[in-house]
């Protein structure tokens, strides 16, 4: 591919040089992206990991600590996504969900969530507009959470980027925004009952009896019903959730599908989020993947 | 030209001592029949040797043998880096247990209100060593802890030994069974809570079911809106009803081969802090200690404030 995660970064630092430093720089970026690759294919002969799911945690200290603006940390932090992005289509894993934007962040600063807002329309315009990125990849880009919750021209453009990729066969990205676990737990309670009361009326409809013995066996609802109607259906749980900068807590993310995920907290904060912090991620799930394969069989089984 | 056919294993065994015992390294791994598994290594190899990719050449086998070798000797770097951070870890434990760094005498549990344990199912059969981990917990001082383990061996061991039965309101206090003589023995009244995986997603649908069923009495003519608007705090309720309502952990502690919470309920584990601690058989009360240390001095953002709004 022409447009590698590196070439991404070092674009994106690109400052006017002389030409022999600029051939050096090339020469030195070909040779990253040769062993990148060469460590890629060892990396592959062990399990690797379908789906990965980061919690982008550490923008604002990064920013902090560098005594930035407020706003910049958060866009470190997305370039650090995009390349992260790329490693992983490199990698082979096919689902990437990140948490954007936790429904617990609107009570946040007025000033912090609204250049938030900013910072997320301005990027999806910008991917709207430079498809560049989503073409390599054949990106196919999902939002999940509660899109009412944001405001119009943010949900707007999500709206518009998931529609405009909606056919692309390639790498699933699955932004949370705005999200949390238990509120998609209680939207997919709430389609489940009203599935169900659509069939409770046209067989109502057909049948002028209305027994209450169909109510009861209506409203009986399964774990499958409500895996239906999560918004990560048709996408497998995640083999790893990664929270970066050291922090333990999954904050209401992802509760439902991750069971069987290997939970990793590396202390780099987000926009440190580097390659061989990935890579160092593969290798622990390689040595976790034979008992966390053996307790999902298992539990398939007694499904 | 000769080919390999069918699966060749291959296995390295060895033991280290170490302080806890021996120590048995073992790594073995499968050369499947010649189909190079990732389209991308094939893709490289045929580019590497400038030949198109067939399936049983020899430059393939020999690339196949080179990664499989590499990622071996990576993995085993990696097995003797954590034997030797596992050593220092040891020891650190070893000297929180006997007293001599200072700064983990004093716990203040103040913050830690519930505990939650996860024990990998296989482990969890071993209640000796379970009834250790209850009986260093109550002599620390800890109020609340919930048992998890995902088949239930917890709840079918420990549960009888509970003297109340189970009621279905938040926070009930219920006395502890004569059968676990140490607890007693520590003069401190401590509550524990056995959990199953039934508690997990089946008691959310549980509570889905009931909260679906409540919507439709309340609405058979089916004049109302489309869909119906729960809140989570419905959820909460329901949850409450069918049995599996509870307090919220402040700090987890999982024990068994990888670090995952094997379902431990969703609605419980929003903002819980979760530490792995190892496999159950090498549990070490001074890791208890550190575990319980970290936890007090840790800062949470937000969380206290989410938790007393919702």
């Amino acid at each position: 591919m022409s447009i590698s995660a590196g070439s991404y970064r070092y674009m994106k630092d690109l400052k006017a040089e002389k030409p022999n430093e600029m051939v050096t720089n090339g020469v030195l970026s070909s040779l990253q992206n040769f062993l990148r690759k060469c460590l890629i294919a060892i990396l592959s002969y062990g399990p690797m990991p379908k789906h990965i799911a980061f919690i982008m945690d550490g923008n604002r200290r990064y920013a902090k600590f560098r005594s930035m603006q407020q706003g910049a940390g958060h866009r470190m932090g997305f370039s650090a996504l995009i390349a992260s992005l790329l490693y992983c289509y490199e990698m082979g894993v096919k689902y990437i969900t990140v948490y954007a934007f936790s429904i617990d962040n609107f009570k946040r600063d007025p000033s912090e969530v609204e250049t938030l807002m900013q910072l997320m329309e301005e990027k999806i315009n910008e991917l709207l507009e430079n498809r560049s990125v989503i073409n390599k990849i054949n990106c196919k880009i999902n939002f999940w959470g509660n899109l009412d919750l944001l405001c119009e021209p943010v949900r707007l453009a999500a709206q518009k980027l998931m529609a405009s990729t909606a056919g692309n066969t390639g790498l699933v990205f699955s932004v949370c925004m705005p999200y949390n676990s238990t509120s998609e737990i209680v939207n997919a309670v709430s389609e489940v009952c009203a599935e169900r009361k659509e069939l409770l009326q046209s067989e109502h409809a057909g049948d002028c009896n209305g027994h209450a013995a169909n109510n009861g066996v209506h409203s009986e609802i399964s774990v499958a019903d409500l895996d239906r109607h999560m918004y990560s259906t048709g996408c497998p749980d995640p083999d790893i959730v990664i929270r970066t900068s050291g922090e333990t807590r999954l904050s209401n993310f992802l509760l439902w599908q991750t069971t069987f995920s290997h939970l990793q907290n590396p202390d780099p904060l987000w926009p440190e989020f580097s390659f061989r912090h990935l890579v160092w991620a593969i290798l622990q799930y390689q040595r976790a993947y034979p008992y966390l394969e053996q307790n999902r069989k298992l539990a398939k089984k007694q499904l | 030209m000769p080919s390999i056919r069918g699966n060749v294993r291959v296995a390295f065994e060895f033991s280290l001592p170490s302080v806890c015992g021996n120590v048995r390294v073992a790594f073995e791994f499968t050369l499947g029949p010649l189909r190079l598994q990732e389209a991308f290594v094939a893709s490289e190899a045929s580019v590497f040797m400038n030949q198109p990719p067939p399936h049983m050449s020899r430059p393939s086998i020999i690339i196949k043998l080179i990664l499989g070798l590499l990622w071996t000797i990576t993995h085993l770097a990696i097995s003797f880096l954590n034997l030797w951070s596992h050593l220092i870890y040891s020891l650190e434990c070893y000297l929180i247990s006997s007293g001599l760094l200072r700064k983990y005498q004093n716990l203040h549990l103040g913050r830690l209100k519930c505990l939650a344990i996860v024990v990998d199912s296989k482990e969890a059969k071993s209640t000796v060593k379970v009834k250790q981990l209850l009986c260093w917990l109550s002599s620390m001082g800890v109020k609340y802890v919930c048992l998890y383990d995902i088949e239930g061996v917890l709840k079918r061991s420990f549960e009888p030994a509970v003297n109340v039965s189970r009621d279905r309101t938040a926070g009930e206090h219920f006395g502890i069974g004569a059968n676990i003589k140490d607890l007693h023995r520590s003069q401190r009244e401590m509550v524990i809570d056995c959990l199953s995986g039934s508690d997990g997603k089946e008691g959310i649908a549980k509570a889905a079911s009931l909260l679906c069923s409540t919507y439709f009495n309340g609405d058979t003519h089916g004049d109302g809106k489309r869909k119906p608007a729960f809140t989570e705090a419905d959820m909460a309720s329901a949850l409450k009803a069918v049995g599996c309502g509870g307090p919220e952990p402040d700090l987890l502690l999982m024990y068994g081969p990888a670090r995952c919470h094997l379902g431990f309920p969703a609605w419980r584990l929003r903002y819980t802090e979760i530490t792995y601690m190892g496999p159950l058989k090498s549990m070490k009360y001074g890791a208890i200690v550190k575990a319980l240390y970290n936890f007090s001095k840790k800062h949470q953002n937000y969380v206290l404030q989410i938790r007393y709004t919702n």
